[in-house]
């Protein structure tokens, strides 16, 4: 029934793709109409043409914004990835062998839940619980502790050299459990032989994890890698809610999602808004071409 | 929106619209399309008739026509409107429907409603998310309130609504239309007085005296700082805006309230002028010796419950203070306000100088059904038992002085009524942060960078100035004056 088959392909592609261009492309297709007019979000907007995107140029903001992008982006993935390896590989393969069967550290199967447990957490009240551990005074979880030891307290979130790596904190102490999952799922389909056969030739842990284990996650990482890396790029929610002054102090932890949410929602500049959110679509865009294509290697296969 | 080929809104939506017809999907694109985001003012409402003009009713209102009533419901919560206003109202013209909605995010719920060209009748512009006036008023979206100013007032038929009201209130809501004129646009209802607070408790039990000069108030902030209490301090993670207020009304007690009016009207280095760095110096020598590194950190929720516990002396703010920290401040602490203390002796404005002015921003929409209705419920506002009602729901005063008379406040707000009627005619006001959030942004930030050592006062002009200049030549940005 050849002449059947369209029909019926598109009987049941139309409701869903009505959805995602109504709801997705359109107003993405919105965005670089409106970041080419001067709309202040309620008379009819002017065309400006690329005067916002000339603006953004000498944004000191902007490219203060993008800066963090990049720290984010290269310290985001690599710390991440670090830690959520070697804790997956403490979980699964790091303890002894039992039975020619290698088993996780003692206790693994209770810290595998406690390290989901930031994942389950909103964002929002995990920026609102940092809020507590980071307070600058006596009432803080950290100084706290630090000023009854007699020391002085650490400004986290206002020292402007140090706030960006707070944030960052938070940032990878909530990604990590998901990736110990999402690894741990990765070194599980690895052959138990591989780990014997390398064992018996006399490979000590270290080796193992350098020479088996992470050629063999090769997929799982570069996955991982994505991820982080978009979410380097988004970060708002986190800096809105923890940072002192919305991206403060002067800037120094401002993201770009947060330079948008000023410019359309408190300044109601929303085509320059716009213009910011063309960039950082770019950005994104750029990004995860260039990280799939570098990271294109032949995958092992077992 | 006119459908012109010159106009490129439509041309691209019209491009958009023809690739969404190639792949098949035009019959509910159009529909959803349509009702997209810029699709400002398509629809024009259609307005209610006049109704006939008498004594009781001297705007003319069409008495049967409902109203649409939107209340931001913050500090002074939607009581005042639900018990007090919205009642009065109803009492003058029974046939009328309130239709009442309160909300803590104004510009969420009518940003959409303007845009579609249906906006309520009565709106309480304020919060943190208020819709930018200056915006409004541009696109023609605010009545003109004139009408209201000369309409004879409920209590007193022989005097009108304007000379109820305390001066300045009026003019204070005065913006300039795209032709040119001003008109007044705004009502401030609420009156707040701005200055340094502490606990008179805390004082009298140290045997403290408010200082009213630069030389008392650092000798003082020495003795407490000796005793162990931080003696001045604000919240820079959220109300830097608190402190910029402190440092420009020093700058206009310096150099008199021509010095503001200069930066309100983005004059060409507003923010260099000598009073301004005179006055940043002073502070930031200040936030160096008398204040805490930490309350960069910290929210003034946080600030002001240290000041409830004694461990903060000074704290710069408005009336509703003692309102909002009611549930905290413990009894007898006492709330009394001092104003800013003069700097030098040549300082042009007295000691007793301070800034006040009329809070939270009221406005009828222009283009709602029945905006005659909004003008009538603003006159039953400003009568003696709207003004009166308020006061006793909130415990605030407001723009109405007949409404506040013989009412006992509470010691913090009895004390700034108090130095309102002390400064007499020595009372300014400033108005940038309302017409220009860019620069209150920046001012905030340049206010932290000072205040917490990072900078120096003549780069906190700078950096400030540089922002003003790039406002000043922004044409999408509506410019004011006063």
């Amino acid at each position: 029934m050849r002449h059947g088959k369209y029909p019926f392909v598109i009987g049941f592609l139309f409701v869903p793709v009505t959805l995602y261009v109504v709801f997705v492309i359109a107003p993405y297709a919105q965005a670089f109409q409106i970041s080419m007019t001067n709309w202040r979000g309620l008379s009819a907007p002017q065309w400006v043409g690329f005067d916002n995107y000339r603006r953004l140029l000498d944004d000191g903001n902007f490219w203060k914004a993008v800066q963090h992008h990049g720290v984010l982006l290269l310290a985001l993935p690599l710390i991440t990835i670090a830690i959520a390896l070697f804790f997956a590989f403490l979980l699964n393969v790091g303890g002894r062998s039992s039975g020619g069967q290698r088993q996780g550290v003692w206790g693994s199967k209770f810290y595998r839940v406690v390290f989901f447990f930031p994942q389950v957490l909103a964002v929002a009240i995990i920026a609102v619980l940092f809020q507590m551990v980071y307070r600058p005074n006596e009432s803080g979880l950290i100084n706290g502790v630090l000023m009854k030891l007699g020391f002085d307290p650490v400004l986290f979130l206002i020292k402007p050299n140090l706030a960006l790596w707070s944030i960052l904190a938070v940032l990878v102490w909530q990604a990590v459990g998901f990736y110990v999952v999402l690894f741990s799922a990765g070194m599980a389909s690895i052959p138990a032989e591989i780990y014997e056969a390398a064992e018996m030739d006399g490979a000590t842990r270290v080796t193992l994890f350098f020479r088996v284990t992470l050629p063999l996650l090769w997929d799982t990482l570069q996955v991982a890698w994505v991820y982080l890396g978009i979410a380097a790029f988004d970060a708002f929610a986190i800096v809105a809610v923890l940072s002192v002054d919305s991206g403060g102090p002067d800037g120094a932890t401002t993201v770009l999602a947060m330079e948008i949410y000023r410019n359309a929602f408190v300044y109601s500049k929303y085509g320059y808004a716009s213009a910011m959110g063309v960039a950082l679509f770019f950005l994104t865009i750029t990004f995860a071409a260039l990280t799939l294509r570098l990271s294109k290697r032949e995958s092992v296969e077992y | 929106m006119s459908v012109t080929p010159e106009n490129p809104v439509d041309l691209s939506r019209r491009t958009v619209l023809r690739r969404a017809a190639a792949v098949g999907l035009a019959v509910p694109a159009v529909g959803l399309l349509g009702a997209c985001a810029t699709s400002g003012g398509d629809g024009e409402t259609e307005q209610v008739s006049g109704g006939t003009k008498s004594a009781t009713n001297p705007l003319g209102i069409k008495e049967d026509a409902p109203i649409e009533v939107i209340i931001f419901n913050g500090g002074y919560g939607e009581k005042y409107a639900t018990d007090v206003h919205e009642p009065l109202y109803k009492k003058a013209f029974p046939k009328s429907e309130i239709k009442h909605q309160a909300t803590q995010a104004v510009s969420t719920v009518l940003q959409p409603r303007f845009a579609g060209g249906n906006p309520p009748e009565f709106v309480n512009n304020s919060g943190e998310k208020f819709l930018d006036f200056g915006a409004l008023v541009n696109d023609g979206q605010l009545q003109d309130l004139t009408e209201l100013w000369d309409a004879p007032s409920v209590d007193d038929p022989n005097k009108k609504v304007r000379d109820t009201v305390i001066p300045g209130v009026v003019e204070q809501g005065m913006f300039t239309t795209a032709d040119g004129g001003r008109k007044p646009f705004v009502l401030y209802y609420v009156s707040t007085v701005y200055g340094i607070w502490y606990s008179g408790k805390l004082f009298k039990d140290n045997g403290w005296t408010a200082p009213t000069n630069w030389e008392q108030f650092k000798a003082l902030c020495e003795q407490i700082k000796a005793k162990g209490i931080t003696p001045y301090g604000y919240a820079g993670a959220n109300a830097a805006y608190y402190q910029w207020n402190v440092i420009l009304t020093q700058a206009a007690k310096i150099g008199g309230p021509d010095v503001l009016k200069n930066i309100d009207n983005l004059e060409d280095g507003a923010w260099k002028q000598e009073a301004v760095l005179q006055a940043a110096e002073a502070w930031a020598e200040i936030g160096a010796k008398y204040s805490d590194k930490s309350f960069e950190g910290l929210k003034h929720t946080d600030v002001q419950l240290r000041q409830n516990q004694g461990k903060l002396a000074f704290y710069p703010s408005g009336d509703w203070l003692e309102n909002e920290q009611k549930k905290d401040t413990p009894p007898g602490f006492n709330y009394q306000l001092m104003p800013v203390p003069s700097l030098t002796a040549s300082d042009k404005l007295p000691a007793n100088a301070i800034r006040a002015a009329g809070g939270e921003g009221y406005f009828v929409s222009a283009k709602s059904k029945n905006p005659r209705g909004g003008m009538e419920y603003m006159r039953q506002m400003l009568s003696k038992a709207g003004a009166r009602g308020f006061t006793e729901t909130v415990g605030a005063a407001t723009v109405v002085p007949a409404g506040s008379e013989g009412y006992e406040f509470p010691p913090g707000v009895a004390s700034s009524q108090a130095a309102l009627k002390a400064a007499g005619a020595n009372v300014f006001n400033m108005m940038f942060d309302n017409w220009y959030k860019e620069l209150d942004t920046e001012a905030r930030t340049a206010t932290n960078e000072l205040m917490f050592g990072r900078i120096k006062a003549d780069a906190f002009a700078e950096r400030i100035q540089k922002r003003a200049d790039a406002i000043k030549k922004d044409t999408s940005v509506t410019k004011f004056k006063r």
